[in-house]
Formats: structure tokens, C-alpha cells, sequence
């Protein structure tokens, strides 16, 4: 059983309803697992929530926190995917430049594009998998961005 | 027909059968109090303090098997019954705490006596609810009952604000729950059954490693019945005394830390363990990498998460112990029996070489010889409590536990003063059996006022204070670990234990001898009242054997032979 620490994306459906997600978050910090990112919205036309979270640990951790995530009693399904499509958001401001048509093309490569454009700074997206987010806040840098949000990865199951 | 929110908790309280509750009011809880004093159907027994009061129930639940209900006010009586929460969850009891909590328009202005107290009971209970809408309360009060006794039990806490509890609302208590997320798995996969029956069958050294998941299914009498048929020995856990009866021939022991020597070497040499309701506690395994190192791993348990949490299970079978012993007990004839007679004999040649046992004394009662002597006075007319420490692990290790249900002590969490208050809920449990608590001078101090809760309601609980004038358990680890610095652990200090029991009208007794402790357990049990026994027993005395911390198993600390010294 390999004790090194792998990247694991975890879906969780649950309950609609209030504290939910601090009985998730409680259950990571209690236990010592990490979260890297965690996205929730409800699921539409049902009383069921999504989060995604993206984690990281041995397979035995990972495995824990599937069976402790289902054991809380609002979980529905824990889902500790294997193959799946993964997508993530990052929005980045940047202050007006000449390179704009640079930076629109660049932001096309990840899915994007500029969004707003205000007196002195613009507003651009990039929708891609998470590790090309991280390239493309690479590829970003020499714009000199002023702020990054990303929304964390969300997943589902091919 | 519309009632209240606090007659809805009283109501609920009927209907699911509870006849006693445990509690302490005060302001944010007093719409149900006042409920509680126009009903008389079920009684309810103000402890002196709130922790107290969720041990009670505890304790209560422990022997009866039903679920423990305790009631606590909001803020410091929430806080209070903290302890007795994360105690009830360590060890997979079901109760049903409810604490009122401030109004609702009050909720978030840190109002008087507020505290959030779902945010603080999540960590501690197996589920929790702060009721927002009396229309919600009906259905809440059912699911947790439900939720508390099913699947792995466990404490489920509902916090209900004031008015709340004034408002009024539909009772219907007859409405199906419909739990969609949460479905316990309670039988158990045949095919994974009958695979765990050929590896039974196959090994040559199996060994039942039984657990406190067995009495919490009431499984024992299957379990009974299994080991019996098989011929296969068994060890058990601190929390499963008396699953086997002490004179079992195939019972070998108790396990762990504090494990027999004969069981803690079975565990190491097994083949084959059969784990049922356990999780693999470090009190029990010792060090990990090396626990039942050559042994594939059968284990039986209803929480999903127990099983390969620890240690890699070869044949993982989630289901109720109940179900899953039995289903196996069909295919029991697959096995045989006379297969493990040299196994068998292993393990005699283990017990004979080192047997549980100590060492008498001249001067000073040793405080094993006193737990036998209960044993032998009360034996299977005693349920026996305990506190935390050296004498709680004498009381493993020496009762001959004959029944499931017997024993009730704080195991998972090791909670000093858990055992008075859990002795009281264990008496309004079963009153036809002597209530003893073996209890040590630094424990019976953190609950003592229950005196007074016990001298009340004429709950007779027998405490036994094995009185070393030590913090023992801490004071054998720094005698043995760091180098005999015994660092606040000596509580030369005392009360006068009978003075203060007289003071609450109980009766007190102070013993130093064999004779005098026999006439006072037998005045006292005659007498039928709360009573404090304070045993003087030798003070350096350590539990023996010893897996220390980390250690394995089989490298155990024994009791030194006579002479050594
Ligand atoms: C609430 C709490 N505080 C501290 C401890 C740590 N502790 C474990 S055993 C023990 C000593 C108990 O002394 P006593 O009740 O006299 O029992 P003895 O070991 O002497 O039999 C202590 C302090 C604990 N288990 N619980
Ligand atoms: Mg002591």
C-alpha cells in the first residue's frame, strides 16, 4: 500500500441544510486531513448540495475520508473519483496595457477570455483542468496581475 | 391537537419509552422543567452537576441497553455535559442529550448564558441538531432516538432554543422517518461470510478478538455459541468483559496494555484474528507494524470506517455482529474443532508460565486481592462501575465478569469521575443487582457531589476507594518512564472519605484488613445505602503486565516473580 501522498478529488453530496458544511470542515480539521480547495453550490431542482474538495493524502487517508465522510448523517454519497473531468475558474485583474490583445489570446489557450475592461485595470477568465490554471498563472505573470481568485476544481465522474 | 414545544420533548420521551432522565435545569430549559413537574411518567434525578448527569445516562444506558436521556440547561450546562458527550461518543453509547439554549431572536448577540453549542458538541456526538422551527421538533426528537440506537451508537445532541419551546405546534410522533442519507448496513455480505468460515477453517492458530461492539449489539450469547462451537480461544477488550464468562475455558483473557501475558502472546502468534466489534484501539495493539504480525485479519463491525482504518482487514464484513455471527453460525460445521487442540495448548503453556496474578503483602491490602473479594462475595449479583486509573484496570483484570452488561467503564475517553454517576444510572437501570464502583482516591474527588444526588433518591451505589494516596496510574508511569519523579501525583492530602460520606448521609467505612473489608461490604450491601468503602492498599503497587506506550505486545513488563525483589 503506497503511504505517499496523492492528489485526490472528492465529490460529496449532502443534505441541503444549515451547518453542513462546517460538519465537513470539522471533520477534516479534527482528523488532521487537508483540503487545497473546496467548492459548494446546491444541487438544482433537489434538496441536495455538491461540494467538491480536492484533497491530499496516502491511500489509506484518502480512503478514511471517504468512509468518515459518509458516515456523517446529511451525506448522501461520496464519490473519490477516478476518472473524471475536472474544471476550474480563475479570474485575474490586471492593470490596462498594451498588451491586451496579448493577454486575450493568451487567456483563449485556458478557455478564456478578457471579461470587463474598466478605466485602468481589466477582468479576465480562464475555465481549464487545475494543473493548467497553475500554468496559465504562470504564463500571466510578466502582466504584473494585481489580484488571482481561483474557484477551485470541480469535477464529475466520466 | 396543538401542544408546546417542552410538552412535544415530553411526549416524545413517552412514546419512546424512557422512564428516567437525568438532568439540572436552569433558565433556558425551564419550559420543559416545568413539563417534567406536571407529568409522572417517567422520574427524573437531579445529579449535582451536568457531567454527571450525561455519565448517569451513560451508565443507564450501558446496563439497560436503551437509550440514556439527560437534559441541561444552556451555556455552563451545556459545557458541563461536554465531557459526558465525548465519553458517550469514545465509546459508541446511545443517548439523547437535549440542552435549551438562549431565544431565537437572542441567537448570535452573546446573550446571557449563550454558547454555541452545536458548534461545540459536532466533534463529540454521532449527530446534533439546533432546532429552528417547532414544527421541526417532533420529527428531530424521533430521528434522534433513531439516530442515537442505530447502526454504531452513539450520543445525538438537540439543542432547543427557549421559545421554542413555548411555541406551539402539531404533535404527530406516529410520522415515518424518512432518512435518505443515512442507512446503517446490517447484514452482512454472505459471500464475504462464507470466505472469512474457509479462513477460519483453514487456519491453524485462529483467535477471537472480541470487542465492546458485541454487548452494544447484544450479540453476546451468539458470540456465546460461536466460540463454543469452534473451540477457537478468545481474548476481549477492556470494553468487552463479559461477553465470555471468566470461567469460559476458551476465554484467555484481556488483551492490550494491561493484557494478560497469555493473551497478549496468543494475539502475537495467531494465525488468523477474528475481530468482532473491535477498532483496533493503540491501547489494545500496541505498536502497529508488529500487532498479530503473521495473522490475516477478519473483522466484523458495523462502522464501515473501523474496518481498515488501523490494521488491513484480509476480510472485511460490515454488518451488525448480531446478524453476521449468526449467519456464520449456520456454516459453523465447516470448522473443526479438534484442529486447534495443540493451539490450545500453546496457549495453557503461555498461562502457565505467566498467569495474571500478584503478589500478597503483610502490611497492606493489595488492591487486586479486594477486587477478587468482590468478586467472590458478589460475583454475578454486582454490576461493577469504575473510574480511571490503576484500579480500573485491576477491576479488568480481576472480576470474573459472568454477563454482558456487567461492566461499565470509561474506555475510550478514559474520563476520571465518570464512575460514581455512572454507578447511580447503572442502579435506576437494575435495581435488583448491587451497584459497586471501584473507584480510587483521585477520581472519587471529580464527582463526589453525587453523594448527594444518590443519598436523594435512595440510589444505594457502593463505592469502593481503592486509596493509594496517589494519582496511581500517573505515578507507575513516572516511577517506571521518568525515573521515579513523581511529579504531583501524591495526594498525601486528603479528606476524611468516611466523615465525608456521612456528611451527604451516606455511610463511611475505613478498612486496612482482610476481615474488616468483608464485614464492611457486607454491612453495607445489608444496609442497602450509599456508602463509601475506603480500602488502604499499598501505595506503589503497579498493574502488571505492561505493553508500555508504543511498545509491541509481545514485549511485555511482567510481574516480577516472588523474590525478585
Ligand atoms: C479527567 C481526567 N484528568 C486526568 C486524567 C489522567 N489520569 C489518568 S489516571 C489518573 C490517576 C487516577 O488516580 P486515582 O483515581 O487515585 O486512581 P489510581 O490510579 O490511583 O487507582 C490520572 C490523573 C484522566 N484520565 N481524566
Ligand atoms: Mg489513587
Amino acid at each position: 500500500m503506497t503511504e505517499e501522498n496523492q492528489r485526490r478529488v472528492v465529490s460529496v453530496i449532502v443534505v441541503n441544510e444549515a451547518s453542513v458544511l462546517s460538519r465537513i470542515t470539522d471533520l477534516f480539521s479534527g482528523r488532521g486531513y487537508n483540503i487545497t480547495s473546496l467548492t459548494v453550490a446546491p444541487i438544482p431542482e433537489s434538496k441536495y448540495s455538491r461540494l467538491t474538495i480536492v484533497t491530499a493524502g496516502s491511500v489509506r487517508v484518502i480512503e478514511q475520508i471517504t468512509k468518515q465522510l459518509h458516515k456523517l448523517i446529511p451525506v448522501l454519497r461520496v464519490y473519490e473519483h477516478e476518472d473524471m473531468v475536472e474544471k476550474e475558474m480563475a479570474m485575474i485583474k490586471l492593470p490596462i496595457s498594451e498588451n491586451l490583445s496579448d493577454i486575450n489570446t493568451l487567456c483563449e489557450a485556458y478557455n478564456g477570455k478578457i471579461v470587463n475592461a474598466g478605466e485602468n485595470t481589466i477582468i479576465a477568465m480562464v475555465a481549464d483542468e487545475p494543473k493548467r490554471i497553475d500554468n496559465f498563472l504562470k504564463a500571466i505573470k510578466r502582466y504584473n496581475p494585481k489580484e488571482i481568485v481561483r474557484s477551485g476544481a470541480v469535477a464529475l465522474e466520466r | 391537537m396543538q401542544i408546546s414545544g417542552a410538552q412535544m420533548v415530553i411526549e416524545a420521551f413517552i412514546a419512546e419509552g424512557v422512564d428516567t432522565v437525568f438532568g439540572y435545569p436552569g433558565g433556558a430549559i425551564m419550559n420543559v422543567y416545568d413539563e417534567i413537574y406536571k407529568q409522572d411518567k417517567f422520574e427524573h434525578i437531579l445529579n449535582r452537576h451536568e457531567q454527571a448527569s450525561v455519565h448517569a445516562a451513560e451508565g443507564y444506558s450501558k446496563a439497560s441497553g436503551k437509550v440514556g436521556v439527560a437534559m441541561i440547561t444552556s451555556g455552563p450546562g451545556f459545557t458541563n455535559a461536554v465531557t459526558g458527550l465525548a465519553d458517550a461518543y469514545m465509546d459508541s453509547i446511545p443517548l439523547v442529550v437535549i440542552s435549551g439554549q438562549v431565544p431565537m431572536f437572542l441567537i448570535g448577540t452573546d446573550a446571557f448564558q449563550e454558547i454555541d453549542a452545536v458548534g461545540i458538541s459536532r466533534s463529540c456526538t454521532k449527530h446534533n441538531y439546533l432546532v429552528t422551527d417547532v414544527k421541526d421538533l417532533p420529527r428531530i426528537l424521533k430521528e434522534a432516538f433513531y439516530i442515537a440506537r442505530t447502526g454504531r451508537p452513539g450520543p445525538v445532541h438537540i439543542d432547543i432554543p427557549k421559545d421554542i419551546t413555548a411555541q406551539m405546534g402539531e404533535f404527530d410522533y406516529d410520522i415515518e422517518l424518512d432518512l435518505e442519507t443515512y442507512k446503517p448496513h446490517t447484514k452482512g455480505n454472505p459471500r464475504q461470510i462464507k470466505k472469512a468460515i474457509e479462513a477460519i477453517a483453514n487456519a491453524k492458530r485462529p483467535l477471537f478478538y472480541l470487542g465492546g461492539g458485541i454487548i452494544n449489539a447484544n450479540a453476546a450469547y451468539e458470540v456465546r455459541e460461536f466460540v463454543q462451537k469452534t473451540g477457537i480461544p478468545a481474548v476481549e477488550t477492556f470494553m468487552a468483559r463479559g461477553v465470555l464468562s471468566h470461567d469460559d475455558e476458551l476465554l484467555i483473557g484481556m488483551l492490550g496494555m494491561h493484557g494478560s501475558y497469555a493473551s497478549n502472546m496468543a494475539m502475537s502468534e495467531t494465525d488468523l484474528v477474528i475481530g468482532l466489534g473491535v477498532r483496533f484501539d493503540d491501547r489494545v495493539t500496541g505498536k502497529l507494524s508488529e500487532f498479530a504480525k503473521n495473522a490475516d485479519v477478519i473483522h466484523v463491525d458495523i462502522d464501515p470506517a473501523s474496518i481498515s482504518k488501523l490494521v488491513n482487514a484480509d476480510y472485511p464484513i460490515v454488518g451488525d455482529v448480531k446478524n453476521v455471527v449468526a449467519d456464520m453460525l449456520e456454516q459453523v460445521g465447516k470448522i473443526d474443532k479438534d484442529k486447534y487442540e495443540s493451539w490450545r495448548e500453546t496457549i495453557i503453556n503461555f498461562n502457565e508460565l505467566h498467569p495474571l496474578t500478584f503478589h500478597e503483602d503483610s502490611e497492606r491490602l493489595k488492591p487486586q486481592w479486594v477486587v477478587k473479594r468482590v468478586g467472590e462475595l458478589l460475583g454475578d449479583d454486582a454490576n461493577i462501575s469504575t473510574d480511571v486509573g490503576q484500579h480500573q484496570m485491576w477491576a479488568g483484570q480481576f472480576y470474573p465478569f459472568t454477563r454482558p452488561r456487567q461492566f461499565v467503564s470509561s474506555s475510550g475517553l478514559g474520563t476520571m469521575g465518570f464512575g460514581f454517576p455512572a454507578a447511580i444510572g447503572v442502579k435506576a437501570a437494575s435495581p435488583e443487582k448491587t451497584s459497586i464502583n471501584f473507584t480510587g482516591d483521585g477520581s472519587i474527588l471529580m464527582n463526589v457531589q453525587e453523594l448527594m444526588t444518590a443519598v436523594e433518591k435512595k440510589i444505594p451505589v457502593i463505592n469502593i476507594i481503592l486509596n493509594n494516596n496517589f494519582l496511581g496510574m500517573v505515578r507507575q508511569w513516572q516511577t517506571l518512564f521518568y525515573d521515579k519523579r513523581h511529579s504531583e501525583t501524591d495526594l498525601s492530602v486528603q479528606p476524611d472519605f468516611v466523615k465525608l460520606a456521612e456528611a451527604f448521609g451516606g455511610i463511611g467505612y475505613r478498612v486496612k484488613t482482610k476481615e474488616e473489608f468483608d464485614a464492611a461490604l457486607k454491612d453495607a450491601v445489608e444496609k442497602n445505602v450509599v456508602a463509601f468503602i475506603e480500602v488502604i492498599v499499598h501505595r506503589m503497587e503497579n498493574v502488571m503486565p505492561m505493553v508500555p506506550s508504543g511498545g509491541s505486545l509481545f514485549n511485555m513488563m511482567l510481574l516480577e516473580k516472588k523474590g525478585d525483589k
